[in-house]
């Protein structure tokens, strides 16, 4: 955990002082709407269908347990019991008053929390791989260069006023958990031919309208040089991205227009005048906030030990251990993903109680420490193999131990037309029939790691470009459509997906998707061929045929 | 409309003069760049201070050959969310040296004076009184800023070294 | 069913002016009386693209009650009672589709 000190604390209750008499001014009258918009936008507010919505960085995923019982806090007393996590390692209140808000934010800086640049066209929340610092997988704790970066862009005076939002994700594992490939600044973090960490640093990747897969624009850049190449991106940006047209506004567009080659060049004639500068990042800084990430203080403990061994002959127990347990790098110890997709339940939500529930489990049993991961889940990343089976017990009894992480009903859903005003077709009850479809678990074993995204409309929240199976809502005469991608990913081999052909009803879906997956079953050279690598060789086309015949 | 310059509310001495309009004698003016651009060699021989309107989507850098015959920078806020001439300003301070008023003009209410503080600019044409009686409050609102800018205030990079590293 | 705001105004049919209230995000109606409600049937319903403007005009001169204010689609049930003119609108009046968490 990276440890606030005075100066966070200082700087966060300044922020809440001056939202307070934000609201104030806007109640009053002395701000119009369409001043106060940008204002609360910038601190996370957004209104919604029927109330504002708060929205809450989680930086680079990663609470602490009294940081989660303070959230679970404001969804009971300024919200109506309940969270949505997000595929931007966020969560979101959806029905919280302006009125309360300064206090509903002052509670959660008390505990180091806050809505900064979650909205608006500034640098936003940095995000990462849910499993860093315990995954074996990396080079380095990629933690440490979301902290810097979150340090460096908030409230950046220059690029406070950007076009359009900007998002950077970082990975230090080779498996891209953090889809780097499809942000405004992807980094990927690794170690030269020398030995030394540098990040391959893409640009102008992104979903929505128009996506794109991130170009490479610099293949080894000195970690040391970090702050000063992103200040040169960011500048380069602010001063020639599109303004007149909003959805032509995103970096992806400029760097499309003028090209990768040109974007980089002046990139890079931006960086060479200031890479020397106040941004250049010693030893001594980098020392400086590494020395600030606490590190849990783990037993020495052997891999399989007995408890886990005799607990595993529970069959339950066993499923559940094979589906949602991940190899950590300290010996004796796990990764554990909590599944916020209980079949039938709204993707992503948590109830304020299990929000306790599981902040008494990471004090109990993982030093304290959650994550939040992009396919809106929970993570407890330091917890002992010993411990394995008790805490099984308290989260299959607190509804939490759904055995089907990255299985077909483990759905990325947006908030879609059931709360959010740009919606055009609802996103969460149509999970939750797909899910149902599945709902025997051992089929959904059958079938393989299969990822399932759904957005309400174009602008992409959930992420359906990348999905195996992309569910995308328009509108068609007033009434709900959804058009089917099949064969995107998010990975380290990013690829957006391929039409399956015409728009299907709301009725259609769940229909729908069992036939694309009953052809898969079929169609597959065997059952460790995945879904999307079946999609890889044979294309949509025989999918399609074999879908649209059936309707 | 208030003018505000290191804190305090200032009379404006320049006067803005329109593309078609004669300059008035011995005056300081404020003029729009195409007419700056195009009367720049009979502007030279000029006795009283030029101050000009660069507009936020011509490349800063091509001021470079008339910064020393320029009394007053103006940037350009054409509304409240285009952020351009904060670039601009950083880049007149920083990279061209510039240290002559920089005003910051347009859709300016106080809720942004803090970040045009911090990107060079030490003049501020605010949009509304109250904004403007609110200045020092705004711009002080913060004790804290965690990143380097044009402005002198320490930031936390350097900050935290101070409490941690001796001597730096 | 982009968001409305961003359409251009169509009126077949009955429509009333809505927007959600400044301090909570309330769901609420414009009424004959030149105020707000949250309940649509004190909302004043008009037939033709003139008066929808005027009654969203006059709606939009005070941004203190109500923000985001636009034309929605309402139909009148055979005894004469309101309702929401479409889904999102539905939704907008009676919440969220599916059970929420609890
Ligand atoms: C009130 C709710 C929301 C609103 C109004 C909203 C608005 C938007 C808009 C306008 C875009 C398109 C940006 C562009 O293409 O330039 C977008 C993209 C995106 N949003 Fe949301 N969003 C909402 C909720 C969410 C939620 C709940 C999530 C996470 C689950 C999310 C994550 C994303 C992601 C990942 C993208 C696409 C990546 C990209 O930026 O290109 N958003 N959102
Ligand atoms: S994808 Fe569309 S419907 Fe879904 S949350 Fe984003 S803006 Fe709303």
């Amino acid at each position: 955990m990276y440890a606030y000190d005075e100066f966070d604390r200082a700087f966060l209750a300044e922020r809440v002082d001056e939202f307070r008499d934000q609201v104030v001014r806007r109640l009053s009258g002395a701000l119009t709407e369409d001043e106060f918009k940008p204002l609360r936008l910038m601190n996370g507010v957004y209104l919604q269908l029927h109330a504002y919505m708060l929205r809450i960085a989680i930086p680079y995923g990663t609470l602490n347990a009294d940081q989660l019982r303070r959230m679970a806090h404001v969804a009971r007393t300024y919200d109506r019991g309940y969270g949505h996590f997000t595929t931007r390692q966020n969560i979101q209140f959806n029905w919280i008053k302006l009125e309360e808000l300064p206090e509903a934010m002052a509670a959660l800086a008390e505990v180091g929390v806050h809505g900064i640049q979650t909205s608006g066209n500034c640098i936003r929340n940095v995000t990462t791989d849910q499993w860093s610092g315990a995954t074996p997988e990396e080079c380095d704790d990629p933690r440490i260069w979301a902290e810097i970066l979150r340090q460096y862009s908030t409230l950046h005076p220059e690029f406070t006023y950007l076009p359009r939002k900007f998002k950077i994700a970082i990975t230090a594992a080779a498996h891209d958990r953090a889809a780097t490939k499809v942000h405004d600044v992807g980094l990927r973090l690794h170690r030269n031919a020398q030995g030394e960490l540098g990040f391959e640093v893409l640009v102008g990747g992104g979903l929505g309208r128009t996506p794109f897969v991130g170009k490479s624009i610099r293949p080894f850049l000195p970690v040391r040089d970090l702050l000063s190449y992103i200040e040169a991106i960011m500048r380069v940006y602010n001063q020639y991205g599109r303004r007149d047209n909003i959805y032509k506004a995103r970096i992806k567009i400029l760097v499309h227009e003028i090209g990768a080659e040109a974007f980089a060049k002046a990139v890079e004639a931006e960086w060479e005048a200031i890479r020397g500068g106040a941004l250049h990042l010693t030893d001594e800084m980098i020392a400086e906030i590494r020395g600030r990430f606490i590190y849990p203080a783990f037993q020495a403990l052997e891999d399989d030990p007995a408890e886990l061994v005799e607990a595993l002959k529970d069959a339950r127990f066993a499923t559940w251990y094979r589906n949602s347990v991940h190899k950590h790098k300290v010996p004796g110890h796990s990764i554990v993903t909590i599944s916020l997709k209980p079949v039938g339940a709204p993707p992503g939500d948590a109830t304020a109680d299990q929000m306790d529930v599981v902040a008494d489990l990471a004090d109990d049993y993982g030093f304290g420490e959650i994550r939040v991961g992009h396919e809106q889940n929970l993570c407890l990343p330091n917890i002992a193999q010993k411990d394995l089976p008790e805490l099984w017990r308290r989260l299959d009894a607190a509804g939490l131990a759904t055995p089907n992480v990255n299985l077909v009903n483990d759905i990325i859903a947006c908030p879609g037309l059931d709360y959010c005003a740009l919606a055009n077709a609802r996103a969460i009850p149509v999970a939750q029939e797909i899910a149902k479809r599945f709902s025997d678990l051992d089929r959904a074993r059958g079938i393989g790691r299969l990822h399932i995204n759904i957005s309400g409309c174009i602008n992409a929240c959930g992420h359906h470009h990348v999905g195996h199976i992309g569910i995308l809502g328009v509108e068609k005469n007033g009434q709900e459509f959804y058009q089917i991608t099949l064969g995107g990913r998010a990975d380290e081999h990013a690829q957006l997906g391929t039409l399956l052909g015409p728009a299907v009803s709301y009725e259609q879906v769940p229909g729908l998707i069992e036939d694309v997956v009953d052809t898969y079953m079929e169609l597959r050279a065997g059952p460790h061929e995945l879904f999307i690598d079946t999609v890889a060789r044979l294309g949509v086309e025989p999918f399609k045929e074999r879908v649209y015949a059936a309707h | 409309m208030p003018l505000i310059e290191n804190g305090k509310i200032i009379e404006d001495r320049f006067v803005r003069v329109g593309d078609d309009e004669a300059l008035p004698e011995g005056a300081a003016v404020l003029i729009g760049v195409d007419r700056f651009l195009r009367e720049a060699e009979t502007l030279k021989g000029r006795q009283a201070p030029v101050g000009v309107i660069w507009p936020n989507d011509r490349p800063i850098a091509e001021i470079a050959p008339y910064l020393d015959r320029l009394s007053l920078i103006a940037l350009v806020f054409p509304i409240f969310r285009d952020g351009r001439a904060y670039s601009q300003a950083r880049l007149l301070r920083e990279r061209l040296g510039w240290r002559g008023p920089l005003r910051a003009t347009g859709n300016v209410l106080r809720d942004q004076f803090l970040l045009m503080e911090r990107s060079g600019f030490d003049q501020i044409e605010a949009v509304k009184g109250a904004d403007a009686d609110a200045f020092d409050e705004a711009v002080h609102r913060y004790t804290v800023f965690y990143q380097p800018a044009t402005d002198e205030r320490p930031s936390l990079l350097r900050q935290r070294l101070g409490r941690t590293v001796r001597g730096v | 069913m982009a968001a409305p705001q961003q359409q251009k105004l169509k009126v077949n049919g009955p429509v009333a002016v809505t927007a959600n209230r400044l301090t909570d995000g309330a769901v609420v109606w414009r009424t004959s009386g030149e105020g707000w409600s949250v309940d649509l049937a004190e909302a004043a319903i008009v037939t033709t693209a003139d008066d929808a403007i005027a009654l969203l005009a006059a709606a939009q001169k005070r941004d203190l009650d109500a923000v985001g204010a636009y034309v929605a689609p309402v139909v009148i049930e055979a005894d004469g009672s309101v309702k929401p003119g479409n889904l999102r609108e539905r939704i907008r009046v009676a919440g969220p589709t599916f059970e929420l968490p609890h």
